[in-house]
């Protein structure tokens, strides 16, 4: 047991016990689970950014993209909105 | 006694984890304790819960049974042979899942609370779909059995999601068959661990070691919690103290291997 942390230690590889990798791998995984939204949940996020944004903006509605997406080590909510023209009254809006 | 009666579920997400040893073991522990506990086994088509506590010869009626008025709760209530203050509702065998709907284990739930009991324990099929659905329709507090391993806290994991969504906020934690050793040598994952990655909201309730003696009284059908020697029977006792608001420390799982358990081995036997 102790010599083998010494040639792990040694070989550069100290924190890459069966535990430690489970227990990275687990975490990933779980950000991964935890952050797939239901479609429906998905649909009413996309509703609700519309309706917000439109008070403001013009937006090509066929175009709006909402995905969740994960990177190696990270989860975002990714929105792509392509605007078709500035409301004129959204630079003065109603209080 | 007490004269509310607490209805706990006990679920697990995935199959195998040990719900069923759990729910008989946590039972009968308390029914040691004076409590009037019904054990409640909503596993409609895969019944197990009666092999666990060794009543499976004694069943005439099953929920389904009770559900379909072809017997009363109190028929259908088996005692168990050692201590009449446990009782197991059996599930039936021949039938599926779909056999009783959510109102109708709700119904079951208060006809059991009706009998008198201080704690119902509902032992909760394997999956996310009705059977669940179910098995957590009744209870009002739940604890989630996980092995430390990653495939079963994942399903932990998930498990406590649906919970949060029923209102089964906060759940209680068991991990189960935990290999002491291993984890000492950096090889399987510690209670720790397992609490780290599910986070602050489930509340660790119990830890039980890995123990060969689970299989032995699993065949004998007599819940290893009856039996003193047992490191695995402790540590359900324990849990059953912690249930009722006892502060009880967590076992010293590494203190067993020294010499002096060894001995200790030696002159009682297994343990």
């Amino acid at each position: 047991m102790l010599l083998k942390e010494i040639i792990d230690r040694l070989l550069g590889r100290a924190d890459k016990n069966p535990r430690g990798v489970a227990r990275d791998r687990l975490k990933l995984v779980l950000m991964q689970d935890r952050s797939a939204l239901p479609a429906s949940v998905m649909e009413q996020i996309r509703k609700e950014i519309l309706q917000v944004l439109s008070k403001y903006v013009e937006i090509d509605e066929t175009a709006l993209e909402v995905n969740v997406e994960r990177a190696d080590d990270a989860v975002a909510l990714i929105a792509n909105i392509p605007i078709r023209n500035v409301r004129r009254d959204a630079t003065n809006p109603a209080p | 006694m007490s004269d509310t009666c607490r209805v706990i579920v006990i679920t697990s997400g995935k199959g195998g984890v040990g719900k069923t040893t759990t729910t008989a073991n946590i039972g009968a522990a308390l029914a040691n304790m004076d409590e009037k506990v019904a054990l409640l086994d909503t596993d409609i088509g895969l019944r197990n819960l009666d092999l666990a506590l060794g009543l499976e010869n004694r069943i005439v009626y099953d929920i389904v049974d009770v559900v379909e008025g072809r017997a009363k709760m109190r028929q259908a209530l088996i005692k168990d042979k050692r201590n009449p203050n446990l009782a197991l509702l059996p599930a039936a065998q021949t039938r599926d899942k779909s056999a009783v709907n959510i109102r109708q284990m709700q119904q079951i739930v208060s006809e059991v609370k009706a009998e008198g009991y201080t704690f119902i324990l509902i032992d909760c099929p394997a999956g996310i779909e009705q059977g669940f659905k179910n098995a957590t329709a009744g209870a009002t507090e739940a604890i989630v059995v996980t092995n430390p391993e990653m495939a079963s806290v994942r399903d932990a994991d998930r498990i406590i999601g649906l919970l949060e969504a029923q209102e089964l906020r906060n759940p209680m934690l068991i991990v189960n068959r935990l290999r002491v050793k291993m984890v000492k040598n950096q090889e399987a994952l510690s209670v720790e661990d397992v609490q780290e990655v599910l986070g602050h909201s489930v509340k660790l309730l119990g830890i039980i070691p890995e123990d060969e003696g689970i299989i032995t009284s699993t065949n004998r059908g007599e819940p290893v919690a009856l039996t003193d020697t047992s490191m695995s029977g402790q540590a359900f006792r324990d849990i059953a103290r912690r249930l009722k608001g006892e502060d009880v420390p967590f076992l010293d799982l590494e203190e067993r291997t020294g010499i002096l358990d060894r001995l200790m081995q030696l002159f009682v036997g297994k343990r």
